[in-house]
């Protein structure tokens, strides 16, 4: 950002919470049906319908809420927001205004500015505001008809899905936070499973607020809404992209005005979609035909009892308790599959530090290769464990190692049983070492002579010829002191 | 006028044999099919279906009246209400020929008590109005004089039941529209309490004053009616989960030490005298049969009629905003732009009565105008349920006119929304409180026009309100 200023970003998260039904009909959620096939009188808005809350809705919107730290209201009222759309059949949207489902919650989450490749310069823990958290339904989507200009097409099976709307404080400084804590938000909604957090499908999706001021000031500036940002990357290069437009607006004399602007990711700009003149009013008023919504204390209880432990919170703990950097946490922590799998092999083995090595470099390599998830991994949590056993306690070797655990990627088999079948347990014995390494120093004089007058890089040659000729076996530290003690006398 | 039968009479005649659902749904569609050009009652009959059903009842009739308490009785529904594969036009231009995929909770319930729907009658376009003259399909004529309004909103289904066409009929209720045309046309009218009937698959009108309620000739029939109509619904989410006592049972016409309240505001400037005459005689009347009458008050009388305007305006705003040519029902053609379309298609397909209180409840909704319409009126809607909760403690039943005059003529308040908002002041109270309510016949004016009483009662009380009314019926 340029020097002398500082932005100000605030963020709308629209999340699909994961149901079987929609919020208020039993209409299937499922998706890529054909088009208006998952409708019914209710979410087709037809005359005399009704809604009727769907309380797994209100599962997923509580499990959420406590897991980004609002404070559920004990009665939460549904407002009318009224506006006309095409692919809003009832002319109106069920939503939430001034008496939403939860509020007043913060997360501390980390973040860190990128370099210019993209990469974490330094995380650091940063403390964010959420407003508020309140349930609504989605609208049906238009499709323009490419065929016709003069016609469009409406598809409402997305109506009426249920939505949590997250509204952050305007607490954000850079697009790289911004960025960080949708992130986050993402991630965690994932773990507790209650959306599938898919940005390009729609099923997560963000509004960024955006103003900017001289450093140093404390009136906000005139902020611009921008909508459609359907990935993280766009939601971090629009924040940018809007941020040097304004501050480049101000500096010429200009005046940012209140608008919505649209991100278009083909040109990588902002476009103004409308201006603050042809805003709705939306006029909200209570839903005659939902009573207030009240949940328990009990309640409230029991969904807190029974949210996992969740990414961020373990993440912290994974770079304090396993001394992990927070990129590797990061990414252990990326799926709850994997973070348990993580642990219970660092535990097996006694070694989180190779634990983390093994998953993070051989295992997600080969699992992406093989294009499944952990959960279809063919090695156990309990046998990755083993094998690093196996190689602290010296049965095998590193090198060895690797070629056990491909086997076991394809099989499935223990590393023990593998090691056992194909003899590859690593030789420690002295003995049987000195007697490969003075073959080996007979069948190699010209190199010795070398070695002998001073040319002991060929040391390697000679560890590899005594690892060769054991087949892999020999244990390299016990060989390379062998050696160094034949070749020195 | 014809000869009206009551559902115990069509029973009687069902059980001795003498008569069939065939032939009482034939009589009654032929009594429809003769009137209707001159009284309107009906913008849809069903012949073909509702004979077809009777007949198929015929065989079973005997054994279907232990257990079907309306077995064979031809009823009508007003037009507001869905019933599958029947085409429901809510006197509107906009809902073209919108003929809806489901039936509403109300109208099933029926059919399952064996009702046989004959056809959809005349309303007010959208419940909107007190005369029945704002139908986009011309007005209802009033049986007992036909230059007259027989009420609204629910005007072809009190003209259905008191011309003798069928012996019972539903209507909806958002601000007196099943009492005043009772009222007007001389039967019996009840307003359920607030959640005590399924709104579901009732074209909304006033979302959070909308009642579904049974027109009929004499207070049994309404009972009957009631009892099968009644009780929670889980496509309701606002239908109250209270048990559904016997109503029929309740009628025991013992009204001794009935408390009966008189407000002394609903008997003040504005009503007419003769109706002032009639009420009071009839309460003289119930006196007479055991009643106490004692004096409450309901301070807020002379709000209701705005804060019903602002509250009922505002959720009609929003309830109609999904007619809008996009989905179904008429659309302009050959518009432009999409606000072309929707602008058109609301324009042609609404009538100036529903234009006007779409604006009204946009405004009052609109930013800046929020606290000082909707909000104040929230506030004093919230005392009106004072009101009653205090009278209510000094009575068990109160009694007022249903409406401030006799029917009046068509055309006579047609240009002036206010007077025919002014009709509203002793009915939509109840609406705004969600206390259930009654019209009942309590004489005839000078002119030969009906006059009604309403009784209110406490939330869920119907039986007794039944039971005062089934007192002065006999
Ligand atoms: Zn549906």
């Amino acid at each position: 950002m340029k020097e002398g200023w500082e932005a100000v970003i605030g963020l709308e998260v629209h999340a699909q919470l994961n149901t079987d039904s929609k919020i208020f009909c039993a209409c299937s959620t499922s998706f890529g049906e054909e088009p208006n096939q998952n409708t019914c009188p209710v979410c087709l808005g037809l005359p005399g319908a009704l809604p009727v809350l769907n309380r797994q809705a209100v599962n997923n919107a509580g499990k959420a809420a406590l897991a980004i730290n609002l404070k559920i209201n004990p009665e939460s009222i549904f407002s009318r927001k009224n506006y006309f759309y095409p692919d809003l059949p009832k002319g109106y949207q069920i939503s939430q205004f001034d008496r939403p489902f939860s509020e007043h919650g913060q997360v501390e989450i980390l973040t860190s500015e990128r370099d210019e490749g993209g990469r974490p310069v330094d995380w650091q823990l940063r403390r964010f505001g959420i407003t508020r958290a309140h349930i609504e339904e989605d609208a049906g989507k238009s499709v323009h008809d490419i065929g016709d200009p003069t016609k469009s097409h409406v598809n409402l099976n997305r109506a009426g899905t249920p939505l949590l709307e997250i509204v952050s404080e305007p607490d954000f400084r850079t697009s790289w936070e911004a960025y960080d804590y949708v992130t986050f938000l993402r991630r965690t909604l994932q773990y507790i499973d209650v959306c599938d957090g898919n940005m390009e499908e729609g099923n997560l999706r963000c509004d960024a607020n955006v103003s900017v001021r001289p450093a140093g000031r404390e009136k906000f500036g005139t902020r611009a809404e921008i909508k459609n940002l359907n990935s993280l990357r766009f939601l971090q290069k629009a924040i940018d992209y809007e941020i040097d437009r304004q501050i480049a607006l101000i500096e010429a004399g200009g005046e940012v005005v209140q608008e919505t602007r649209l991100w278009n990711e083909k040109e990588n700009k902002t476009y103004t979609m409308r201006s603050k003149e042809d805003a709705h009013d939306y006029r909200y008023f209570p839903e005659p035909d939902l009573p207030p919504l009240e949940v328990s204390q009990a309640w409230m209880e029991q969904l807190r009892a029974e949210l996992p432990e969740l990414p961020e919170a373990r993440r912290q703990r994974f770079i304090r308790q396993y001394e992990l950097s927070p990129d590797e946490a990061f990414t252990l922590t990326g799926q709850r599959e994997l973070a348990d799998y993580f642990e219970e092999a660092a535990t097996t083995a006694g070694n989180p530090r190779a634990a983390a090595n093994w998953v993070l470099s051989e295992l997600l390599r080969e699992l992406k290769n093989a294009s499944i998830d952990i959960t279809r991994s063919k090695i156990s949590a309990g046998s990755l464990g083993s094998l690093i056993k196996l190689i602290d306690d010296q049965t095998i070797s590193g090198k060895i190692a690797k070629d056990v655990f491909v086997d076991m990627f394809a099989t499935g088999k223990a590393p023990e049983e593998i090691v056992k079948e194909k003899g590859l347990v690593q030789i420690t014995d002295t003995s049987a070492i000195e007697k490969v390494v003075d073959e080996v120093i007979g069948a190699n004089p010209k190199q010795f002579e070398q070695y002998r007058s001073g040319k002991t890089a060929l040391l390697g040659f000679f560890v590899g010829q005594v690892i060769k000729a054991t087949g892999g076996k020999a244990n390299p530290q016990a060989v390379n002191e062998i050696l160094k003690s034949r070749l020195d006398a | 006028m014809t000869i009206k039968r009551t559902i115990d009479q069509i029973h009687e005649l069902y059980a001795s044999g003498e008569s069939t659902p065939g032939e009482i749904t034939k009589a009654a569609l032929d009594r429809i099919e003769r009137d209707n050009a001159g009284l309107n009652a009906f913008l849809m009959v069903d012949r073909e279906g509702a004979e077809r059903r009777a007949k198929a009842m015929n065989a079973g009739i005997k054994a279907d009246l232990t257990h079907k308490p309306l077995a064979g009785i031809p009823v009508a529904i007003k037009d507001n209400l869905c019933a599958e594969g029947l085409r429901t036009t809510c006197a509107s231009r906009i809902l073209g020929n919108y003929v809806p995929p489901y039936t509403a909770t109300a109208v099933r319930k029926l059919e399952e008590a064996g009702a046989i729907i004959v056809g959809k009658t005349n309303l007010d376009e959208f419940a909107m109005g007190g005369s029945t003259e704002n139908s986009a399909f011309g007005p209802s004529r009033n049986p007992w004089n036909v230059d007259y309004v027989p009420g609204g909103s629910s005007g072809g289904s009190a003209v259905a039941v008191a011309a003798g066409h069928v012996p019972v009929s539903l209507g909806s209720d958002t601000g007196g529209s099943i009492r005043q045309p009772a009222s007007f046309c001389g039967i019996v009218g009840l307003k359920p309490t607030y959640g005590r009937v399924s709104r579901y698959g009732l074209v909304a009108f006033a979302s959070s004053l909308d009642q579904i309620g049974p027109l009929a000739n004499n207070v049994r029939d309404t009972a009957r009616m009631l009892q099968v109509i009644s009780g929670h619904d889980r496509y309701d989410s606002t239908s109250a989960n209270v048990e559904v006592p016997d109503y029929l049972g309740a009628l025991t016409g013992d009204i001794k030490g009935l408390r009966i309240g008189v407000p002394s505001e609903c008997f003040g400037e504005g009503l007419d005298a003769e109706v002032r005459e009639k009420v009071e005689a009839a309460i003289k009347l119930l006196e007479d049969r055991g009643a106490r009458v004692v004096e409450v008050s309901l301070p807020h009388t002379r709000y209701v009629v705005a804060v019903y305007y602002i509250i009922a305006t505002a959720e009609a705003s929003s309830n109609l905003a999904r007619f809008d040519g996009v989905r179904y029902g008429f659309r302009a053609e050959e518009s432009r732009t999409l606000s072309e379309m929707y602008r058109r298609t609301r324009d042609e397909g609404f009538g100036a009565e529903v234009k006007r209180r779409i604006m009204l409840g946009t405004f009052v909704l609109s930013s800046g105008y929020y606290d000082a319409y909707y909000e104040k009126a929230q506030r004093v809607r919230a005392m009106l349920v004072n009101d009653f909760a205090e009278a209510f403690r000094k009575c068990d039943v109160i009694a007022t006119p249903t409406a401030p005059t006799p029917p009046f003529r068509i055309g006579e308040k047609s240009d002036d929304p206010l007077a025919m908002y002014l009709g509203d002041i002793y009915t939509v109270t109840i609406n705004l409180a969600g206390v259930p309510a009654i019209s009942i016949p309590c004489g005839v004016s000078k002119d030969n026009l009906p006059i009604g009483i309403q009784f209110i009662g406490p939330h869920f009380e119907e039986a007794r309100l039944l039971n005062a009314a089934y007192a002065m019926e006999k």
